[in-house]
């Protein structure tokens, strides 16, 4: 019995970072329709400034962090305005290659400044005492992972429910062009929605590069699962599409433990795939067939 | 400009004399191309050859189908792995072996093709970028396909030939992209490439007039996943090893960017796409050697940036021509082409 509630533990706590690169996807995907490919490098690139902050300037963990996510925020924005803003109407094809295409720009930067060597990245919890409760123990690492994933939804949340800015951004969601209307900058807001999309991603970034190591390669996996756990509950939801992460984790986790680890990141694509033939819009999400 | 008057005029192959002398001098050319370059240059044309196979293929599918595939790595890994396993295990010869990986990879992408009946858009690319990662991941994983170290190819052997240098190999596969051009080109003027077209320019009025969305969608798929089982059956010969760690993502990016450079819907179009991204990617590999650049770069990476991780050059270049390309020039570097042939057609307007 322990081993599954370690495995319960472990398979929320990547869901977690799942979730929060699920999320930064969804709140693109919702405002402009572009899958963003390149979240996953924009996180990766954020959080070695955030390791290049801290081992050349000696700074503290929570400053660079905060940095960081200044930086990431900056990042976004100017990926929207130099790639996305000049694309006139690209479809759903043009901006699929476009966010490849960044995404491989920003992939060969990183290889190109930091090599491909794994840095540690050093964080102030640890990864090995922890707090048990009952049948459950959980490490410090993984206890904040889950915290700090929980908060940002719920600062997202608020954001969306009791800003001016989000209530803006949830116009333009839902109607681009009536929003244009009433008087909302729709482009300055879509620029901004980038901005809030990547520093969502880059905390997923600070909270998996203590798991895994430091290097170009490290969010190419995460950013794949929390693609397919978006997709998984719904792009267009999202509650959904972190639930959809979370429960990805969970699956994944559990075939790890108790089926075969070798093909543990097979089963999650195996489960996508079975899933949207199913229900074509992910779980959590009413399917609009396409009128004529 | 290419008014057509009559549907024979349509499924000609050569419309005039000039087009049948071209095709004959470019022929020509590629028969004498191995007596005029270098051993290095040949396994180069031959990288392009087989690459111009799958962008034809992919091309099929996304350009001409309208469907989005990020998952042919998959497909060219399951046609490499088939054609050796099956000389390697079963002792097939290669001129069985080669189709029989072709066919393989087509039951694959005739799967593959089911789900995308109810999936677009994102949904679809996540479904095949998913196919393409578990086909690697499993290759990697299993005994029988050697696992992470990969397989050695065995020759390349057609009765009593072998083909062991690159000029021998070069014969080989630039007589199967040829026939897969040809036939590409013929396809695309049947009532199959006519269905293609009617299902990407709009999958409701297609059904509507009585196109089986389900046959036409699925064949779609099937082709570009033999398109690709065959060059990924060639591209073991000549690199002479298969190993499952090169069929990544990476690559699968790479085959789109080759026909969103050359240009979508077009035949010409992949082939030009394929030849250019490859030369590229070979060449920027090594761009510290270059006359005046290279050590410019050198002295910027030594100054900025990390010596060693120069040659990660090459994917922003790649991913700025990407986006360059759908930002400016939607239709490729085909799309250039039309134009400038426009232009002289009509000249002096």
């Amino acid at each position: 019995m322990n081993l599954f509630f370690d495995l319960f533990v472990g398979g929320i706590s990547i869901g977690a970072c799942y979730a929060l690169v699920a999320l930064s996807m969804v709140i693109i995907y919702k405002t402009s329709e572009v899958p963003n490919f390149a979240q996953g490098e924009m996180a990766m690139i954020s959080t070695f400034v955030a390791y290049t902050i801290m081992e050349s300037y000696g700074a503290g963990f929570w400053v660079s962090a905060g940095l960081t996510l200044v930086f990431a925020f900056l990042l976004g924005m100017v990926l929207e305005l130099s790639f996305l803003r000049p694309a006139d109407n690209p479809g759903i094809l043009g901006s699929i290659v476009i966010t490849l295409g960044a995404e491989m720009i920003l992939y060969g930067l990183a290889g190109w400044k930091w090599g491909a060597n794994q840095n540690p990245f050093p964080i102030p919890f640890s990864e090995y005492s922890g707090f048990t409760f009952g049948p459950i123990r959980i490490t410090e690492v993984n206890l904040w992972t889950i915290v700090a994933s929980l908060l940002i939804m719920f600062l997202l949340f608020a954001f969306f429910r009791y800003t001016k800015m989000g209530t803006a951004m949830k116009a333009v969601q839902q109607n681009a062009f009536a929003a244009k209307a009433m008087g909302i900058p729709t482009r300055r807001i879509l620029t901004l929605t980038w901005g809030l999309s990547s520093a969502t991603g880059a905390v997923a970034g600070m909270l998996i590069a203590p798991i895994a190591t430091l290097d170009p390669n490290m969010m190419l996996d995460p950013m794949l699962k929390g693609f397919a756990g978006a997709v998984l509950g719904g792009m267009t939801s999202l509650p959904g599409a972190a639930l959809g992460a979370y429960m990805l984790g969970l699956i994944e986790n559990y075939f790890g433990g108790y089926v075969s680890l070798e093909f543990k990141s097979v089963v999650a694509f195996a489960v996508i795939v079975v899933i949207l033939c199913v229900r074509p819009s992910g779980l959590f999400v009413k399917h609009y067939e396409k009128k004529v | 400009m290419d008014m057509k008057r009559g549907y024979y005029e349509d499924i000609e192959l050569f419309r005039t004399k000039t087009s049948l002398f071209g095709v004959l001098f470019l022929i020509g050319l590629f028969v004498l191309t191995p007596f005029l370059v270098g051993d290095y240059n040949l396994y180069l044309i031959n990288l392009i050859a087989i690459n111009s196979i799958v962008a034809i293929g992919l091309n099929i599918l996304v350009g001409y189908t309208g469907q989005i595939s990020l998952g042919h790595a998959g497909f060219f890994a399951l046609g490499a792995y088939a054609c050796v396993l099956s000389m390697v295990k079963l002792g097939l010869p290669f001129v069985i072996a080669l189709p029989l990986a072709g066919f393989f990879a087509a039951g694959f992408g005739f799967f593959l093709g089911l789900p995308s009946l109810r999936l677009e858009g994102p949904y679809l690319a996540i479904a095949t970028l998913g196919f393409g990662m578990a086909v690697t991941q499993i290759i990697s994983h299993s005994e029988f396909t050697g696992g992470h170290m990969g397989i050695e190819a065995p020759k390349m052997a057609l009765g009593p030939f072998e083909a062991n240098t690159s000029a021998q190999q070069y014969a080989v596969i630039m007589t199967v992209t040829f026939i897969m051009t040809i036939a590409a080109i013929n396809m695309m003027k049947t009532r199959v490439g006519r269905a293609f077209r009617a299902i990407r320019d709009s999958e409701i009025a297609a059904e509507a007039m009585g196109i089986n969305v389900l046959k036409y969608k699925t064949l779609a798929f099937a082709v570009s996943a033999f398109y690709a089982g065959i060059a990924g059956a060639l591209m073991a010969f000549a690199l002479e090893h298969v190993s499952a760690g090169s069929f990544n993502l990476i690559l699968s990016i790479t085959f789109l960017a080759m026909i969103i450079v050359g240009g979508l819907g077009s035949i010409m179009g992949s082939i030009l796409g394929a030849a250019l991204l490859t030369y590229l990617q070979i060449k920027l590999q090594v761009i510290q050697e270059a006359p005046v650049i290279g050590p410019f770069l050198l002295d910027i990476s030594k100054s900025y940036f990390t010596p060693e991780g120069l040659p990660n050059i090459q994917s922003i270049i790649i991913g700025g021509i990407m986006i360059a390309i759908v930002i400016f020039e939607p239709y490729g570097v085909n799309g250039i082409y039309l134009r400038i042939k426009r232009y002289w057609k009509m000249w002096p307007f």
